[in-house]
């Protein structure tokens, strides 16, 4: 069995830190695996232990603080065959909590030894999330205020199926770690130890005492047998195999002769649940069915199932620069909020803008040519009212015919979905929309 | 010419998956979501990685991770995940981790306005990270950008073994417009370099680069022979070095491999006028309304030409220089109250330079660039 230890690199810390029993018993667990430099990955955090990863002569990541799993998470999930083993003091371990519960949560398999000595080392001694808060340290008083964690409790709160806690002074401390490694999943080694330098100064720790500590914990053997499942890298895959590529984006070839040549702006003012947007959307398919450019910029709130919602379109037989509208050709009112978000707009136009506008929508004042449609009389529910004016447009060739629209329809939707949208546009057909 | 109907966004996830990418991860935030959702459903089928982080910095770091696995990775945010980015971006800097960021700009400060536009992270995506060393920083102007530039900054990210940052913004992520999609160029796909010199016998220095290059080759973790990486400030072998002298010439070869080939790399378009007095310079969606006012200008006899940058950093001094000479003043146009004009003061500080920016989340209109433009 050949060492995976640097040679030219012997550990640098303090005397008497346990961490270098960590090194060392580390060392054997791995070579007791037979595993060898280039099928191990070292990833280590920040601190004292942050510098593991140089005394050995595997594969090494050193990131930042708190962030180790991170990379150890990509890490595993591009080359699942490398065995990754993580080591994060109980510095990294706070910092980088978030990322320690969501490792336990997705069960990918890493394994994770915390170095946990109570204390911030290389810093000069500061509290930790696992500083007793009896324990004299440079926080002053602080760590007197916060109760420190059981990690392994937390693991196993958080879905690990392994975590053990171990003393660093304990002789099976190899053997635990290779139960760790071998199991197919996360595995967390909570490892307890004497940071000499800095905590074992002022407060009275020892191998006994350490033990003493420990048997005091809760078992957690049950919680973490019902914690079992697939390991998170294997179900990955299994699912992304069970998934179909999907085709790149449809080209749409011109068929029909537009209506109109030059750039068109049309203005879509209506409310959440309208579909303004996939009118918006529908329109530019079409205008590229007549090999038409088109742009479609939305305005809607975060809150999508409430408030106003704008569609304004450009189409264009030339390739489309300033993507918002200057001065619409035609705005579609079907709405109150969506009038109410662009009221500015109507009093600048002239009577070349025709407004299409649902009889029970008021406008501000405005010289554009109304058009109104009774929506209500016709029996068209508010989420149809779009589909509704794109046919009425369609029946005046004002942007889009009805060669035109019928093709975007075809390219948005399918089957059942489809079939509607064609039925309500024949009816929608039949009541023309009259001078408002 | 048959044309296809997308936005922003997806065309950037078309775009790295053209580009060889093979990893995502992201954190949902809007205007940048639907590059997660795209990736998800483009990634996994083909037999990539897509995940989605418990945060924004574990998205990157997923990414650093995977990228030093050998993988082409790819993450999406916008102003406020670049900001939990930081420490990352620094590490993939200082670390040499080839990775393509895509920040969706969004109206700040801070959480801001997640659906309003802006291009305020100009200078932040330049200055955010620790060290203060140069990156490269593409700007898509319309669809056909965000999937050839994103093609473009995976090349870049492998050549140079850096992060590369698309900064697009809402108003063209979230815009769906045609696009010609037979016409898009796609360029000749990058893969990072291994080391040409080192046997199986010799170990592999990750920080060294071969012959005259400034970048080192690249080994992946999981290579046949040990690779190491690390964040501190290190040495050729990347262990941990205190001699100023190494650390000095590493910092300037950091410095060095982007600025001094930028000129490779100088992405833009131009309306040129014959004897322009006048030129506007702008980028991403502004350039659009830019172009829709110099042609109009142009139209109307004035000799105003116009610059549209699509590599803002390292700064194309030498394309600016050019561009500018003969011209009085210069009109620059961004969404924000005043970032990348400054790069233009300190390139051109003879000429009357006049800024038009606006930050309210709505776009820069063509009419008030002309009127710029008019005012002299
Ligand atoms: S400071 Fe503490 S943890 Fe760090 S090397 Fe010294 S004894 Fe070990």
């Amino acid at each position: 069995m050949t060492s995976l230890l640097n040679p030219n690199r012997p550990p640098a810390f303090c005397p008497g830190c346990a961490h270098e029993r960590v090194v060392a018993t580390l060392d054997r667990a791995l070579t007791e695996l037979g595993l060898t430099a280039t099928e191990v990955v070292l990833v280590s955090d920040i601190g004292c232990s942050g510098l593991f990863d140089t005394f050995f002569q595997t594969h090494a990541l050193h990131g930042l603080h708190g962030r180790a799993l991170t990379y150890a998470t990509g890490l595993k999930l591009a080359r699942p065959e490398l065995t990754v083993i993580v080591t994060m003091g109980d510095g990294g371990l706070g910092i980088g909590g978030a990322h320690v519960l969501s490792t336990c949560r997705r069960n990918i398999d890493l394994t994770l030894l915390v170095l946990n000595n109570f204390n911030y080392g290389m810093t000069g001694g500061q509290c930790s999330a696992t500083t007793p808060r009896e324990a004299q340290v440079e926080s002053g008083f602080l760590n007197r205020l916060e109760a420190p964690l059981d990690i392994c409790r937390v693991a196993a709160a958080a879905g690990a199926g392994f975590a053990a806690r171990v003393s660093g002074y304990d002789p099976l401390l190899s053997e635990r770690m290779q139960q760790a490694i071998r199991h197919d999943g996360f595995a967390l080694v909570d490892i307890w130890g004497i940071c000499p330098g800095r905590y074992g100064k002022r407060n009275p720790i020892s191998p006994g005492s350490i033990n003493a500590a420990m048997d005091r914990l809760p078992d957690l053997t049950d919680t973490l047998a019902a914690n079992a499942r697939d390991e998170y890298g294997r179900a990955y895959r299994e699912e992304a195999a069970k998934l179909v590529a999907p085709a790149p984006p449809a080209l749409i070839e011109a068929r029909f002769p537009p209506p109109q040549g030059g750039r068109r702006e049309i203005l879509l003012l209506g409310s959440a649940g309208q579909r303004i947007i996939t009118a918006g959307e529908i329109l530019c398919l079409a205008a590229a069915t007549a090999g038409l450019h088109a742009t479609q910029k939305n305005d809607y709130p975060i809150t999508v199932m409430r408030g106003h919602s704008v569609s304004e379109v450009v189409c264009s037989d030339r390739p489309i620069d300033y993507t918002g509208i200057e001065r619409p050709n035609l705005v579609v009112a079907l709405a109150q909020e969506g009038v109410a978000r662009k009221a500015g707009i109507f009093r600048e136009l002239g009577p070349d803008t025709v407004i299409l506008k649902a009889r029970d929508v008021s406008l501000p004042d405005t010289s554009g040519t109304i058009l109104e449609l009774d929506f209500k009389a016709l029996g068209i529910r508010s989420q149809d009212r779009a589909l509704a004016a794109l046919g009425e447009l369609a029946d005046r060739r004002l942007v889009l015919t009805r060669d035109m629209l019928g093709a975007a329809l075809q390219l948005r939707f399918s089957g059942r979905l489809l079939d509607a949208a064609l039925k309500q546009l024949e009816a929608g057909g039949n009541s023309p929309a009259v001078v408002g | 010419m048959a044309l296809t109907l997308i936005d922003g966004n997806e065309a950037i996830a078309w775009g790295a998956l053209a580009a060889g990418c093979r990893f995502f991860a992201g954190y949902p935030i809007t205007p940048a979501t639907t590059i997660y959702n795209a990736m998800l459903r483009l990634l996994p089928p083909s037999g990539g990685v897509c995940l989605q982080g418990e945060d924004e910095i574990a998205s990157i770091g997923f990414c650093l991770g995977a990228s030093m696995a050998g993988f082409k990775v790819m993450t999406a945010t916008s102003g406020p995940g670049i900001s939990l980015y930081s420490e990352q971006i620094s590490f993939a800097i200082g670390s040499e981790i080839p990775i393509v960021i895509v920040d969706v700009q969004r109206l700040g400060p801070s959480t801001g306005s997640a659906t309003k536009g802006a291009d305020g992270d100009i200078q932040f995506l330049r200055w955010g990270n620790s060290g203060g060393l140069p990156v490269i920083v593409l700007a898509p102007v319309d669809a056909r950008d965000c999937f050839e530039l994103t093609m473009a900054a995976f090349n870049l990210a492998e050549a140079y073994r850096c992060p590369v940052f698309l900064a697009s913004n809402k108003e063209l992520s979230m815009t769906r417009e045609t696009l010609d999609w037979a016409a898009l160029v796609r360029p000749r796909v990058l893969d990072r370099r291994p080391p040409a010199t080192t046997g199986p016998d010799r170990p592999y220095l990750p920080f060294e680069p071969e012959g005259d290059s400034l970048v080192p080759p690249f080994l992946p973790i999981g290579a046949g022979r040990p690779v190491r990486q690390t964040s501190s400030t290190h040495g050729a072998d990347g262990f941990i070095t205190t001699d100023p002298k190494r650390i000095a010439a590493n910092q300037e070869r950091l410095r060095r491999k982007l600025e001094s080939a930028v000129a490779e790399f100088s992405y833009y378009s131009e309306l040129p006028a014959v004897a322009a007095d006048t030129l506007v310079i702008s980028y991403g969606v502004s350039a659009r309304a830019a172009r829709a006012a110099v042609l109009q200008e142009q139209r109307a006899g004035r000799a105003v030409a116009l610059l549209v940058l699509k590599t803002l950093w390292p700064v194309p001094e030498q394309l600016i220089r050019e561009r500018a000479r003969g011209c009085r003043r210069v009109l620059v146009v961004e969404m924000n109250l005043g970032q990348y004009v400054r790069e233009i003061q300190r390139l051109l500080p003879d000429r009357e330079i006049t800024l038009i920016g606006r930050m309210d989340g709505e776009l820069i209109r063509p009419a008030q660039i002309r009127e710029g433009i008019a005012h002299d």
